[in-house]
C-alpha cells in the first residue's frame, strides 16, 4: 500500500530571502529562530500555514517566514486571521502580535477572537514597552514606569496578557520567555497540536526602550527564585536548590517549603481542568503578587469545539435539509405571477 | 374564502392610487403596508412602496416621535416613485394625523380611528381641540372618522384575548377596510396569518376575525360610497415578484457568488439599514453562504479582507458610521489589491444622523473617504431591483481586477418595493475566478496586461508563499519598497488600474429623451424614480429635455465627458449638498447645476420639474 510521504523540511525552508531588521540583539530574533524550528516537526505542508500581523515591531514576523503572509492593519490581525480560517479551516494559521498591537488598540479583537475558540495560534510579544514609535509605555508597562509619554511615571494599571485570555475563555494558554528557546520550542509544538485558541504570552526583551524588563526570569543569579516552570502532573517546584513549591490558599496561591513532608502540600498542575480560576491563579503569580514566581508553560488546555467546526456543522444541516437548493429556486421564492 | 367575493355596492376605476397607513410605531403600520402591497402585486399593478419608521423601536406611546408611517403608490401604469402626495391617508391616531396631513392631497380620503382622538393622545402632540371636529378640516379632506378601536373590541366579543391583545389587531381592521375599499383580494394575507400563527390558534382566530370585520365593514356600512378598482398594470411580460433593494441585494450577492463558484463570507455587524441583508443571508448556508457577525465594523471588514486572501469571496455590508470605521481597512485592500465588496446602504448623516431616513451623501466619502491616493471602483443601485444587477456588477469587478469595490444601496432602496421581473439564473454571466497554480514565473505584483491586475494566489498552493502589506511594495516583487520612484509608479498602477475600467463598462445614453437637448438630467442611485417621473412630465409638456442615470459612478463611463456636453444644460437632483456634482464639475469642467434637499426623503417629482423649469426659462 502506498502510504502518503509528508515532505521533509528543514529549518532554512521556512527562512525568507529577506534580511531581518529589528535591532540587534532584540528578543524577536530568538521566538523567529524558535517558530523556524518547530516549523518542520509539525507534519504540516508548507504551503498551509499563514502568518498574519498587525502593526509593531512583532508584526514584521511574516516578512520573515517563508510562508504565506498577511502584514495587515494596526491591530487587527486577528480579524483578518479569523477570516482566513473560516474559509479554509484546513491552513495552520498564526498570529503575531504584541502588548500594543494585541491588547491596546487591537483588544477588542483579542477577547471576541478567542472566545470564539477560532482554531487560531496567538503569538503575543510582550515587552512591556512601544518599541516601533520609540519607546511609549504599553498596556503591560508597570505602575510607575516613566518613557517619554510618562515622564512622571505611568498612571494606568497594567495588564495581565494571560489572565485576560483565561477570562475570555482561551482554550489553550501559554507563557515563555524569549531567552528559554527550549522552552518556547515546545510550547510552540504543543499549541500546535491544540485545536482551538492558543494563546501564548512570550516575555521578549526590547534592549533598546525596556532593557533587562525581564531579568528576574533570565538572570542566572535569580532566575529559578522568580520562576516557576509548569509540568502537567508534577508539583510546582521551584528555587535554585529546588527548595519552594506553590500551594494553594483557597483563591490564592502560597509559597510554601519543598523539602521534607512539605511537598505533599504542593499543587500537582492539571492544565486541563475545565474550571478557570485554576489557571487565573497561576497567571497571576509574579505578576499580581511579586513575591511569588511567574508561571511558565501551559496554564491551561481544554477541549471545546472550534467555531470552524461549529460553522461547518451548521453547513451540513442546512444542507441535509434543504440539499439541490438552486440559485433559480431562491430567485423564485415567495409570491410570484406571470405578466403575460 | 367568502370575504373576497365581489360584494362592492359601486365600483369605480381608477388609475392609480396613493395611499399612506400611519401610527404608533407599536401599531404594526409596516405589517399592515407590506400584506397590502403583497395584494398589490398579485393583482397585476405597478406599485412602488416607501416605509418610513422611527429609530427609536418603541418610542413613547402616541408621540410624534414614534409615528410610523407605509406609502404606496399603485397603478394601472408603470410608475417610478411612491408618490409625492397622498390621495387617502390612515391615521391610527392624532400624532399620525398631525405628523402626515400635510402630504395629504386637497380633497383627498382620511380615515382614521376616533377612538384614539381621547384627551391624553391630543394633549401629547399639543392639539388644544379635537381636529377632527374643526370644520377646515372636515371642508378640505374628505373625512372618514371610524371606530377602529371599538369596532375592532367588538368583532372579538367574547374573546379569550387581553383586552391589550384585542386592540393590537386593530391594524387588521384598517386592513381589512382598505383591501375592501381597492378591491384587493385578502388571500394572501389570510395564508401568511394562518402560517404565522399556526401554534397560537386563539391569536390567528382574533386576527381573521378583526381582518373580516374590516372588509365586512367598508361592504356594510353606508360611509362608502364606492370602492375602487385600478386594473393590471401593462408591465413587460415575465415573471415577477415584489422585492425590497436589500432582498435584491441578497439574491444579487448570492447569484454572483454562485456564478464565481467561489465560498462568500460576509462579514457584518449590525448596523440600520443594511441589517436585514445580513438576517436574511444567515439564511443561506446550504449555499455555503458564510456570515460572520463581528465584534465590530473593523473586524466584520478584516474578517471579510482575511476571507478574500484565503480565496474566498469577502462581503461587508455597513452604512455610512460604518464606513468610516471601516475605512483603513478598505485601503488595506486596495494595497494588497485583493477583491473586497463594501455594500453601504446609506443613511442620513452625519454622525449617527437619521439612522432610518435616506441620503446619497457617502458618495464622496466612498470616493476619497482614506488616506493617501486611494482609487476605488464604486457601483450604485438606482431602485429596488436594480440592486441585484449592481451589487452582481460590484462583485464581478472586484475579482476581475483584483479590488475591493463600493456598492451604494440607500434606505429608501433598501426598504423600498417594486415588482421585480425575475431574471433567468442560466442567463446571468459566469464570473472568471482564476486562481494562480503555476510556480514558474510567479511574482506577487505581476500583473495581467490587460486588466493590470495582479495574481490571485492563495494560501494552500504549493510554491507561490508570498506575504502581503500594507507597506509600499517594489512593482513587482511585492516586497517591500520605500524608494521615492518605486512609490510614485505604484500610485499611478493603482490609478490606471481603475481607470481602465470604464473599457469594460457600458456608455451612458438617455432614459427618456433625445441625445441632444436643452436640458439634461443627470441622476445617480435613489433620484432615479422621481427624475424619470419628471423627465416625462417635462418631455409631455413640450420641453427639450432628457434624463441619464449613472450607475457606475468611479470610473465613469467613457463617453459621459462629450455626452454631456450634448445638452445645454445639466441639472443633477441629489439628496445632498451637491456631491456627485463637485465631481462633474471637477472632471470635466461642465457648468451643471445641483437640486439639493436632503430631507431624509426621497426628492419629490414636483421638486425635480420645478427646479428643471426654472432652468429651461
Amino acid at each position: 500500500m502506498a502510504t502518503l510521504e509528508q515532505p521533509k523540511y528543514t529549518k532554512a525552508d521556512f527562512e525568507s530571502a529577506n534580511d531581518v531588521r529589528w535591532c540587534p540583539g532584540c528578543g524577536d530574533y530568538a521566538i523567529l529562530s524558535a517558530v523556524q524550528s518547530v516549523m518542520p516537526t509539525l507534519g504540516i505542508p508548507k504551503e498551509k500555514f499563514v502568518f498574519v500581523s498587525g502593526i509593531g515591531c512583532s508584526s514584521r514576523f511574516p516578512h520573515y517566514m517563508n510562508c504565506y503572509g498577511f502584514h495587515t492593519i494596526h491591530g487587527r490581525a486577528l480579524t483578518v486571521a479569523s477570516g482566513v480560517k473560516s474559509i479554509n479551516p484546513d491552513l495552520s494559521v498564526w498570529v503575531v502580535t504584541g502588548d500594543g498591537d494585541g491588547l491596546s488598540i487591537g483588544g477588542n479583537h483579542t477577547m471576541h477572537a478567542i472566545r470564539r475558540n477560532q482554531d487560531l495560534k496567538i503569538l503575543l510579544f510582550n515587552n512591556k514597552i512601544y518599541g516601533l514609535t520609540k519607546g511609549q509605555y504599553s498596556p503591560t508597562s508597570e505602575l510607575g514606569k516613566k518613557t517619554k509619554s510618562t515622564p512622571m511615571g505611568s498612571i494606568d494599571n497594567p495588564i495581565n496578557p494571560v489572565s485576560l485570555a483565561i477570562a475570555s475563555g482561551a482554550t489553550f494558554v501559554a507563557r515563555t520567555i524569549d531567552k528559554n528557546v527550549k522552552h518556547m520550542m515546545e510550547i510552540f509544538k504543543e499549541a500546535a497540536a491544540h485545536k482551538g485558541t492558543a494563546f501564548i504570552e512570550i516575555y521578549q526583551n526590547c534592549l533598546i526602550f525596556n532593557d533587562n524588563a525581564f531579568v528576574d526570569y533570565t538572570e542566572k543569579e535569580v532566575k529559578d527564585d522568580h520562576s516557576v516552570y509548569l509540568t502537567s502532573g508534577k508539583p510546582l517546584v521551584y528555587g535554585k536548590e529546588s527548595d519552594k513549591a506553590i500551594k494553594l490558599n483557597g483563591f490564592s496561591a502560597q509559597s510554601t517549603g519543598a523539602k521534607n513532608g512539605d511537598l505533599k502540600n504542593a499543587l500537582i498542575h492539571d492544565p486541563t481542568v475545565k474550571d478557570k480560576a485554576l489557571a487565573y491563579v497561576l497567571g497571576q503569580m509574579g505578576v499580581e503578587n511579586p513575591e511569588l514566581p511567574v508561571a511558565f508553560g501551559v496554564l491551561r488546555k481544554v477541549e471545546e469545539p472550534t467555531y470552524q467546526d461549529r460553522l461547518l456543522d451548521q453547513e451540513k444541516q442546512a444542507l441535509s435539509k434543504k440539499p439541490n437548493a438552486s440559485i433559480e429556486d431562491i430567485l423564485n421564492a415567495g409570491d410570484t405571477w406571470v405578466v403575460s | 374564502m367568502a370575504v373576497t367575493e365581489d360584494k362592492h355596492k359601486n365600483i369605480e376605476a381608477l388609475e392609480e392610487a396613493t395611499i399612506r397607513f400611519a401610527g404608533d410605531s407599536g401599531d404594526g403600520m409596516q405589517l399592515t403596508g407590506g400584506q397590502f402591497t403583497n395584494a398589490t402585486a398579485i393583482v397585476g399593478n405597478d406599485l412602488s412602496t416607501l416605509p418610513d419608521y422611527p429609530a427609536e423601536i418603541r418610542a413613547p406611546a402616541g408621540s410624534l416621535a414614534g409615528v410610523s408611517g407605509f406609502q404606496i403608490h399603485f397603478s394601472s401604469k408603470e410608475i417610478y416613485t411612491p408618490g409625492d402626495i397622498l390621495d387617502v391617508l390612515v391615521a391610527m391616531n392624532p400624532a399620525a394625523l398631525k405628523a402626515n396631513l400635510k402630504d395629504l392631497k386637497p380633497g383627498g380620503m382620511l380615515i382614521v380611528n376616533t377612538n384614539a382622538f381621547n384627551e391624553t393622545n391630543l394633549k401629547k402632540v399639543n392639539y388644544t381641540s379635537n381636529p377632527l371636529e374643526d370644520a377646515a378640516l372636515q371642508s378640505k379632506y374628505k373625512v372618514f372618522g371610524i371606530e377602529i378601536s371599538r369596532l375592532t373590541q367588538l368583532a372579538l366579543e367574547g374573546s379569550s384575548l387581553s383586552a391589550k391583545h384585542v386592540d393590537r389587531t386593530k391594524n387588521l381592521f384598517a386592513l381589512g377596510l382598505m383591501c375592501w375599499l381597492y378591491t384587493r383580494p385578502m388571500e394572501k394575507t389570510i395564508e401568511w396569518l394562518n402560517q404565522k400563527f399556526k401554534d397560537k390558534p386563539d391569536i390567528l382566530d382574533a386576527n381573521l376575525k378583526v381582518l373580516k370585520a374590516g372588509y365586512h365593514f367598508g361592504e356594510t356600512t353606508e360611509v362608502f360610497i364606492s370602492s375602487y378598482k385600478i386594473d393590471q398594470a401593462k408591465i413587460k411580460p415575465g415573471k415577477y415578484r415584489n422585492i425590497t433593494g436589500n432582498e435584491a441585494t441578497v439574491l444579487g450577492l448570492i447569484a454572483a457568488s454562485k456564478k464565481a463558484g467561489i465560498t462568500p463570507l460576509l462579514g457584518s455587524y449590525p448596523i440600520t439599514p443594511a441589517s436585514d441583508i445580513l438576517h436574511e443571508l444567515a439564511k443561506y448556508k446550504q449555499f455555503g453562504f458564510r456570515t460572520f457577525q463581528a465584534e465590530d465594523e473593523i473586524a466584520a471588514i478584516g474578517v471579510a479582507l482575511g476571507a478574500s486572501f484565503a480565496g474566498g469571496l469577502g462581503i461587508t455590508t455597513t452604512s455610512g458610521p460604518g464606513v468610516c470605521l471601516k475605512s483603513e481597512f478598505i485601503n488595506l485592500a486596495i494595497k494588497t489589491e485583493l477583491p473586497l465588496v463594501i455594500c453601504d446602504i446609506q443613511r442620513g448623516g452625519p454622525s449617527t444622523g437619521l439612522p432610518t431616513k435616506t441620503e446619497q451623501s457617502d458618495l464622496l466619502q466612498a470616493m476619497f473617504g482614506r488616506n493617501g491616493d486611494s482609487p476605488i471602483p464604486i457601483v450604485s443601485a438606482s431602485t429596488p431591483g436594480d440592486c441585484f444587477e449592481a451589487v452582481f456588477e460590484a462583485v464581478r469587478i472586484a475579482i476581475k481586477y483584483m479590488t475591493p469595490v463600493f456598492f451604494l444601496s440607500d434606505g429608501y432602496i433598501a426598504n423600498g418595493s417594486e415588482p421585480w421581473e425575475i431574471p433567468d439564473a442560466n442567463k446571468l454571466p459566469n464570473i472568471e475566478v482564476k486562481f494562480r497554480k503555476e510556480k514558474e514565473g510567479f511574482s506577487s505584483y505581476l500583473r495581467d496586461e490587460k486588466t493590470l491586475a495582479r495574481p490571485w494566489a492563495i494560501p494552500g498552493t504549493p510554491g507561490l508563499e508570498h506575504v502581503l502589506t500594507g507597506i509600499e511594495t517594489e512593482v513587482t516583487t511585492g516586497k517591500i519598497n520605500y524608494d521615492p520612484a518605486n512609490h510614485d509608479a505604484m500610485v499611478k498602477i493603482r490609478a490606471k488600474k481603475i481607470e481602465n475600467i470604464e473599457n469594460d463598462i457600458p456608455d451612458i445614453k438617455p432614459v427618456f429623451g433625445g441625445e441632444k437637448g436643452d436640458l439634461l438630467i443627470l441622476g445617480w442611485g435613489s433620484t432615479y424614480g422621481s427624475i424619470c417621473a419628471a423627465t416625462e412630465l417635462l418631455i409631455a409638456s413640450g420641453h427639450k429635455v432628457a434624463n441619464a442615470h449613472l450607475r457606475y459612478l468611479n470610473p465613469f463611463p467613457k463617453n459621459l465627458g462629450a455626452f454631456l456636453k450634448n445638452y445645454k444644460k445639466v441639472l443633477i437632483p441629489e439628496i445632498n449638498m451637491g456631491q456627485m456634482n463637485m465631481l462633474i464639475r471637477a472632471k470635466y469642467l461642465v457648468d451643471s447645476q445641483g437640486l439639493n434637499i436632503v430631507a431624509g426623503k426621497p426628492l419629490k417629482v414636483n421638486s425635480i420639474t420645478e427646479a428643471a423649469e426654472s432652468l429651461l426659462k
